[in-house]
């Protein structure tokens, strides 16, 4: 993009997108952590993890802050208004992911180290690499203005989708088994509900790429492979 | 008379029917001596609207203003092909009657421009001139609703006998376009008519722009991005005396499709 008149809005602008690669940065560490804390039954990580999710707020209310400013102050119009407005919106999203994560440290903290089952685990540890693949991509896909990049990842979140509903009748299965698993395993399945919407909130981000760039909403049907609503009549039938 | 001053005004009607053109421009070349000023511009304008016409300085679009009340006639330079036609009347037609023309085509200007005459004398000029008032009262009639239509009646409706040239900037810029209307046009031209007014009488004039289209066709260019994006239903970009792109106002404020109105509206021209 060319740069403008007034060097100081271009200034602006690049102030916006680093905060935003900084947050995602931040992000990205989290949603690693949150599942090396889970994987590993490594309490302090949790804590450390929980705690690092401030910054994260912290930052998302600096850019709200600096993109009001920059509207107040510059006007933009056509691709700088999109820009400072996608902006807003994926700090919005990447805030809602830092948040999932630090849950996640927190069911790890109510476990303390009680797991019966490694295998379950294992699925959920597989998400959450898929996840951060995810959100990976659609940071780039944002960066780089790489609408091709982020409906890559747009169409992707479907795997996600189908990976919690699997994980979701497994630990049905085992709760049924015997209840004393009941505890695990539902902070297990908020665990991950929890990766499932940052999958969710990666493809929101892959949306507003693709408003940013071409100046309308996608106006195809986002692919949908979560039926964990459903799910509980088939799992019994 | 009561026609000519309220031009074809069925209250509502506006609201619902489909906007036809009102002004059609074909194929409009404008040459000053050498200089081609305007290239092969074609753009129609709804009825009861407003179009802004936007661009860098020198990018034709004061030039096309004023070719749709024939001002350009009155530079000798200037030499103006193609067709431009109000209501399937084409107003470069050899029998066409200029004065009537422009009464029908009324105009404001960047810098207000009352005359040194009485605030009563500036509204009641035109209509005396072109015979539309047969008395003193109908005179006296069309000045007062002229002057309220311009949002300026309140402020001098004690003062009448004042001179125009003692009123603030933006009153002497509403007394104009009161003087305008009073002549019952159908087509109003606005060449940055805000340009020399603080915001407060800038917002005064937007506000009545806004009244006014309920009447009147209105074609305003302006350079402030921000009055083109409040007060106009359409926007045309003009460039190097080229139209480049003309759309919905809303359309070409926030995904234009041609880069040079991007680079323009987004303040990356150099």
């Amino acid at each position: 993009m060319s740069t403008h008149i007034t060097k100081a809005f271009d200034a602006d602008l690049r102030e916006l997108n680093r905060m935003v690669a900084e947050m995602g940065g931040l992000a990205e560490k989290e949603i690693a952590d949150a599942v090396q804390a889970l994987t590993r039954r490594d309490v302090e990580l949790a804590r450390r993890l929980i705690a690092a999710d401030a910054r994260i707020d912290a930052l998302q209310r600096e850019l709200e802050e600096r993109a009001i400013l920059t509207i107040a102050r510059r006007q933009p119009m056509a691709i700088d208004l999109r820009e400072v407005v996608s902006a807003l919106r994926v700090a919005g999203e990447i805030e809602r992911i830092g948040d999932l994560a630090k849950n996640i440290g927190k069911r790890v903290l109510d476990l303390n180290g009680e797991y019966p089952s490694l295998a379950l685990i294992r699925g959920v540890d597989h998400m959450g690499g898929l996840v951060l693949s995810q959100l990976k991509r659609v940071l780039d896909a944002y960066a780089a203005r790489d609408v091709d990049a982020a409906m890559e990842v747009w169409k992707r979140d479907e795997e996600i989708d189908a990976m919690c509903v699997s994980l979701f009748r497994e630990l049905l299965t085992y709760m049924m088994e015997d209840p004393r698993n009941i505890t695990f395993c539902i902070h297990l399945l908020f665990s991950a509900k929890n990766i499932e919407r940052m999958g969710d909130h990666a493809t929101n981000i892959a949306e507003t790429v693709y408003y940013m760039i071409k100046g309308e909403p996608i106006a195809l049907e986002r692919p949908k492979a979560d039926t964990t609503s459903f799910t509980p009549l088939t799992a019994q039938g | 008379m009561d026609a000519m001053v309220q031009p074809a005004t069925s209250a509502g009607a506006s609201q619902t029917a489909p906007a036809k053109a009102k002004v059609v421009a074909r194929d409009v070349n404008v040459y000053y001596g050498d200089k081609h000023a305007l290239k092969n511009v074609s753009v129609d304008v709804p009825d009861r609207s407003v179009m802004a016409f936007i661009g860098p300085s020198g990018c034709g679009k004061s030039t096309f203003l004023r070719c749709i009340n024939r001002m350009n006639d009155t530079i000798p330079i200037a030499r103006v092909t193609g067709k431009i036609e109000i209501d399937d009347l084409d107003i470069y037609d050899k029998s066409l009657d200029v004065v009537q023309l422009r009464a029908r085509v009324g105009m404001v200007f960047q810098k207000p421009n009352p005359f040194p005459k009485s605030i009563y004398e500036n509204v009641a000029y035109g209509p005396r001139i072109h015979g539309i008032a047969r008395t003193k009262a109908e005179l006296d009639e069309i000045v007062a609703s002229s002057l309220q239509r311009a949002g300026l009646w309140d402020e001098v409706k004690d003062r009448l006998g004042d001179s125009g040239t003692g009123l603030s900037g933006g009153q002497q810029q509403r007394l104009c376009i009161a003087r305008a209307i009073a002549v019952g046009p159908e087509v109003i031209l606005m060449d940055e008519p805000c340009s020399a007014l603080d915001p407060i009488a800038t917002a005064r004039i937007e506000e009545l722009i806004d009244e006014l289209r309920q009447n009147f066709t209105i074609i305003i260019v302006t350079h402030s991005m921000q009055q083109a994006a409040r007060v106009s239903q359409r926007t045309a970009f003009f460039h190097l005396g080229v139209l480049v792109e003309e759309g919905p106002t809303e359309t070409i404020f926030t995904t234009p499709s041609d880069r040079r109105t991007q680079d323009y509206i987004t303040g990356r021209f150099g």
